[in-house]
């Protein structure tokens, strides 16, 4: 196998393996559209990652959780419906990402790389980042997995039996920026939510557990990835929205089986 | 505060921006006392237990709880997304702080053991309920708190629910705060209730609160009050509500008959 080859599975598995647990957080708490705008917004981290000569990593997570703290305090004024908040945060934060990228005219920046992904092309560097980084999420997310279901069943009746529920929401957002800010490597900005909702999606067909779900969910994504990097080597595909049809085909095969329904 | 109560409730004042919906309230819970809160619907029954418990900060005046009182709470509605897939024995486990004994008997004071391998999603309204009131009681709690626990009930679920919350309470010596729309079925197991509309309109036990013309004026003559009830209990929140738009809308009838009890 071609170094480029093992590189590209042994990143796309580590994203996946970290996306099953997050994503089904954010397929129960109805996240999916929150996780979109976060994403959008890597690409303004990517900008800002130049222009100070910041880690493009840390640029991107630190804008992540910037935007999401933003959306939170925004989402209490009340002044739009989150919906609407969330759709002007996420292609204004895009739009302005693309405009900045563009006024750096001294560097020159592989908007497609970003976008979609360049799976083929992830280096040694970048795969210690995906799993540095994946190892610190899933360590956490073990960590605070109870209080995470807790204030994912009712805030409130976790405040007051003794959560954090402001922290726990805050760690909740931070991992997902965090996953997004290594996915992006892999499927690029646009597809990173598909990522992390298709796997956990087509996993609840299979799960009786919060648990099962999320592993279930983990291992769907690893077979996604080896699907679609095989058929993108085969076809000669972009490699990032062939692991995201591979996945989708695992969620219609899944749904159109006659299975008995689930817990 | 008196060590005797478990709650103190001082001029309370709660507002959301120029909107006040708790308007100096005054009101203590003691131990082993079932409290009911009535009134008709956005008269600031949940706001009310909501500052109770600690989720709402109050506007003015003071909340006192006991140092170390254990509270148990029954949300009014759990809304469970359905692609969480979630059984009874696990919902009960996120509570990490009980042992599997509490779960058992929990489940047991409630009569819901056979329900622990279900899905939360199959469950019938009263089924949830019972689920949701094992849950509060696994902090072997001091004041059980239950926003409407007879929500999503049919009529004769309720009459035995409220039959169980009082019998929770012998068993548990806990004390019970709850809200309620329906005064007759909850009577029998109140030793105090407590009529709110924003202020509280009159309090005292139930025979005495159900013969008070604030009462009266809100809710109707106790038999008409029945069958209203009777005859279209699951949608009726907006009957119960229009019955008492004429009121609002004639703050100041509603003031006379409340001004005696300020």
């Amino acid at each position: 196998m071609p170094e480029f080859l093992l590189l590209a599975l042994l990143g796309g598995i580590g994203v996946a393996l970290v996306a099953g647990p997050l994503g089904s957080f954010v397929v129960w708490r109805r996240m999916a559209y929150f996780g979109d705008t976060l994403a959008h917004s890597a690409l303004l981290g990517i900008a800002v990652g130049v222009l100070f000569d910041i880690n493009f990593n840390l640029a991107v997570v630190s804008c992540c959780v910037i935007l999401a703290l933003i959306l939170v305090s925004l989402q209490r004024q009340r002044l739009v419906a989150t919906d609407t908040l969330l759709g002007i945060m996420a292609h204004s934060s895009l739009s302005l990402g693309l405009v900045a990228v563009a006024l750096l005219d001294d560097v020159r920046v592989d908007l497609m790389e970003y976008l979609f992904g360049d799976l083929l092309a992830i280096t040694p560097t970048d795969l210690l980042w995906i799993y540095a980084g994946g190892g610190v999420v899933m360590l956490l997310i073990w960590k605070l997995w109870n209080p995470l279901l807790a204030v994912t069943i009712n805030e409130e009746l976790a405040q007051v039996e003794g959560v954090p529920v402001a922290r726990i929401r805050l760690a909740l957002m931070l991992l997902i920026g965090v996953v997004i800010a290594i996915a992006m490597k892999v499927v690029g900005i646009l597809l990173i939510t598909s990522l992390l909702i298709i796997p956990a999606a087509s996993a609840r067909r299979l799960a009786s557990s919060p648990e099962q779900m999320a592993v279930i969910a983990s291992l769907l994504g690893v077979v996604a990835v080896i699907l679609g990097l095989s058929a993108s080597m085969q076809f000669d595909t972009p490699a990032g929205p062939s692991v995201v049809v591979a996945a989708l085909a695992q969620f219609l095969l899944l749904y159109s089986l006659p299975l008995r329904s689930a817990a | 505060m008196s060590p005797a109560n478990l709650v103190e409730i001082t001029a309370l004042n709660i507002s959301f921006g120029s909107n006040s919906v708790i308007d100096n309230v005054s009101m203590t819970l003691k131990p082993g006392e079932i409290t009911t809160l009535i009134g008709p619907n956005g008269a600031g029954k949940t706001t009310l237990v909501k500052a109770v418990l600690g989720l709402l900060s109050p506007t003015s005046g003071t909340i006192r709880r006991a140092s170390t009182l254990r509270i148990g709470y029954m949300p009014q509605k759990l809304h469970i997304d359905t692609t969480f897939p979630l059984t009874v024995e696990r919902f009960l486990k996120t509570a990490a702080f009980a042992s599997i004994e509490d779960r058992c008997l929990a489940l047991q004071a409630v009569r819901a053991e056979h329900l622990l391998k279900q899905s939360v999603h199959s469950l019938s309204g009263g089924e949830m309920q019972r689920v949701l009131l094992a849950r509060a009681l696994l902090r072997k709690p001091e004041l059980l708190v239950l926003d409407e626990p007879a929500q999503g009930v049919d009529i004769n679920g309720q009459t035995e629910l409220y039959r169980l919350i009082a019998s929770i309470r012998d068993k548990y010596n806990c004390a019970v705060l709850m809200i309620s729309h329906d005064l007759h079925l909850v009577m029998a197991a109140t030793d105090q209730v407590i009529c709110l509309n924003h202020h509280i309109c009159c309090s005292g036990h139930p025979e005495q609160v159900s013969a008070d013309p604030s009462y009266i004026e809100l809710f109707g003559i106790p038999g008409a009050e029945n069958l209203a009830l009777y005859s279209h209990h699951h949608n009726h929140q907006h009957n119960n509500h229009g019955d008492i738009l004429p009121l609002s809308e004639e703050p100041e009838n509603d003031h006379s008959h409340c001004g005696g009890h300020h």
